[in-house]
């Protein structure tokens, strides 16, 4: 079984995984991506894709450049070189907003929502840029207007029930505890149905309880609506049993790319993450 | 008995009066709710619209002044007149245009930087609309006239006469700026909470970063905010200008929005309607019944130590969005 999983991940041919997932053609490619602050490289010639109904993952310790990459993904950093592929399009440079828009949608490792909002508003906000009827019929609430927003809240309350917060949908954001509230980011991001779901280190400072609630998501977005799945994790434990393929990232540069399996079994990433003495 | 009458008739021309400053308020909250930033400049918009709209209806020549001075040429009307609901449409598409260039100018430069620098922008920028508008129309007092029904109205003054035997005294411009402030109110109301841009407009207020993330852009938002900012102005530069003249005090008024403010909280919309109202009513009745006491001139300062009161025992102001800290 071995051969096969590892060629099918590095071939473009589609292909069924092991616990029966199909992952398609390639879905966003980035080509020789380097990334500058000033004098500073956070990303070195970077090349990886992603394809289609994966769950892939960017690893690496602190400091390696895996925000850095994910903020070039969405927008938010330009980098001085190298192509950003999507659906098989060179993306332009393009605004964070307007990226969005293309269906990409991304969590962030500080949590970025609503604080004044309460949970089912801010994941409503999610389906705002698909809000199809015009300003006056949304206004005075006739025309498409109430069909509309019927058919999105019917969307955003499936992803309520399915991430299992019914209990808090009309609390503010700002009154939850750490861990609900990434729930609701990934929440929100989900409402926007992405064609790639970006998720800042969705584990981060969680107990292991919430550790194990949020991988359990994880999978089951991609396994129920086929979302294709980027996320970025220090921890390589729970990494390992999340990602279909792994890139490994270390002081801006990739150091392995591959299964979990090959990923686990690289000397220059157990170098990396262990630690090496340089004589 | 008599007595109850007079308070009654205090009581509907402050009503009335806190509805002009609920509409300057207006102006303020919508720019703080989508930007948390308090707009200073917010008076003198209200001025700039006004003279806006009277140089537009009587076909002033803007910079008159200044292309005289630099061309001898004196240019000072266009020789024409524009009707007053065309030219107040046209003032509207100048407050817009002024948004634009607000956003482009000043904002964009500004994205990401604490509240207190914008404040400070906002200072910087009333100045300099000041100067604009001095500059484009003059600086001479002028009188402004769209047409709004001014005076005693009869019709309320014989109704009361012969229902209570005394009739109020009521002027017709107030009835007409309670009658424009609810329609306004009742569509930004309709607006914010409904409409897709009025949610992105709270988006946008509460966390750039997370509305960028579901695809708000936030320079629209920022024009659009400042563009219904200047619209409100505009509305209430006509509602004071029609009433008291247009120079440069009209910008003043600002100051008389601050206590609404205070009561009403910053970041609602009917907090600024029933916070402008309280202090309408209040101010006039305690000039009615405690003003002779103390001697008079109290509705100079009765506003402010409302408001300081408010701060002490409920610092969000009536509606205000509680402060939560988690620590």
């Amino acid at each position: 079984m071995m051969p096969q999983t590892q060629q099918a991940a590095t071939g473009a041919e589609p292909y069924i995984t092991p616990d029966g997932r199909k992952i398609g053609g390639v879905l966003m490619d980035l080509r020789n991506i380097t990334l500058r602050f000033g004098g500073v490289t956070a990303i070195k010639d970077i090349s990886f894709d992603i394809r289609e109904g994966e769950i892939r993952a960017i690893i690496g310790p602190n400091g390696a450049g895996k925000s850095s990459m994910m903020n070039v993904m969405s927008g938010f950093y330009v980098p001085q070189e190298g192509e950003v592929w999507f659906r098989g399009e060179r993306r332009p440079q393009m605004r964070p907003y307007k990226v969005a828009r293309l269906g990409l949608a991304r969590t962030f490792q500080n949590i970025a929502l609503f604080d004044g909002m309460s949970v089912l508003d801010n994941i409503m906000t999610g389906r705002l840029t698909m809000v199809k009827s015009s300003l006056l019929e949304q206004a005075l609430w006739w025309g498409r207007a109430e069909a509309e927003e019927n058919r999105h809240r019917e969307q955003v309350e499936k992803i309520i029930d399915f991430l299992e917060i019914q209990n808090i949908r009309k609390t503010p954001v700002g009154r939850l505890p750490y861990g609900l509230k990434k729930r609701v980011e990934l929440a929100r991001a989900l409402a926007a149905e992405p064609k790639l779901l970006m998720l800042d280190e969705p584990m981060a400072g969680m107990n292991v309880e919430e550790k194990e609630d949020m991988s359990r998501f994880i999978l089951d977005v991609n396994d129920e609506f086929g979302t294709t799945i980027a996320l970025i994790e220090h921890d390589m434990g729970v990494v390992m049993d999340l990602s279909d393929r792994v890139v490994v990232m270390d002081y801006g540069r990739k150091i392995g790319d591959g299964t979990p399996d090959e990923v686990r079994n690289n000397q220059e990433v157990i170098d990396a993450y262990l630690g090496v003495a340089h004589d | 008995m008599d007595q109850l009458l007079y308070a009654s008739e205090v009581v509907v021309n402050g009503l009335m009066t806190g509805v002009m400053y609920a509409l300057v308020a207006l102006g303020f909250v919508l720019i703080y709710k989508a930007s948390g930033v308090f707009n200073y400049a917010q008076g003198v918009l209200a001025l700039f619209a006004a003279l806006t709209l009277i140089g537009i209806q009587q076909g002033q020549v803007p910079f008159a002044h200044l292309i005289s001075a630099v061309t001898g040429m004196h240019l000072d009307s266009f020789g024409w007149t524009v009707p007053s609901l065309l030219a107040i449409l046209l003032t509207a598409l100048v407050m817009v245009g002024l948004a634009i260039l607000i956003e482009a100018l000043v904002l964009k430069h500004l994205v990401g930087q604490e509240p207190i620098i914008l404040f400070m922008a906002t200072i910087g920028l009333a100045y300099f609309l000041e100067g604009l508008g001095d500059l484009m129309w003059g600086a001479s007092v002028k009188s402004l006239d769209v047409g709004l029904p001014q005076g005693l109205s009869e019709t309320v003054e014989t109704m009361t006469d012969s229902l209570f035997g005394y009739g109020f005294f009521i002027d017709r411009l107030d009835i007409w700026a309670t009658v424009i402030a609810a329609v306004l109110v009742a569509s930004l109301v309709a607006f914010s909470q409904y409409t897709k841009q009025g949610r992105a407009m709270r988006a946008v207020a509460d966390d750039h970063q997370a509305a960028l993330s579901v695809g708000i852009s936030l320079r629209f938002i920022w024009v659009m905010v400042w563009s219904i900012a200047g619209f409100v102005a505009l509305v209430a530069g006509i509602m004071w200008g029609t009433k008291s003249g247009v120079q440069f005090s009209l910008s003043l008024i600002a100051l008389k929005a601050l206590p609404v403010l205070m009561l009403g909280g910053f970041t609602s919309i009917p907090g600024a309607i029933v916070g402008g109202l309280i202090i309408g009513v209040g101010e006039k009745l305690f000039e009615f019944y405690i003003g002779p006491m103390v001697g008079g001139a109290t509705e100079n300062w009765f506003a402010y130590v409302l408001a300081l009161l408010f701060l002490v025992f409920r610092p969000q102001g009536l509606f205000g969005e509680r402060i939560i800290e988690r620590v």
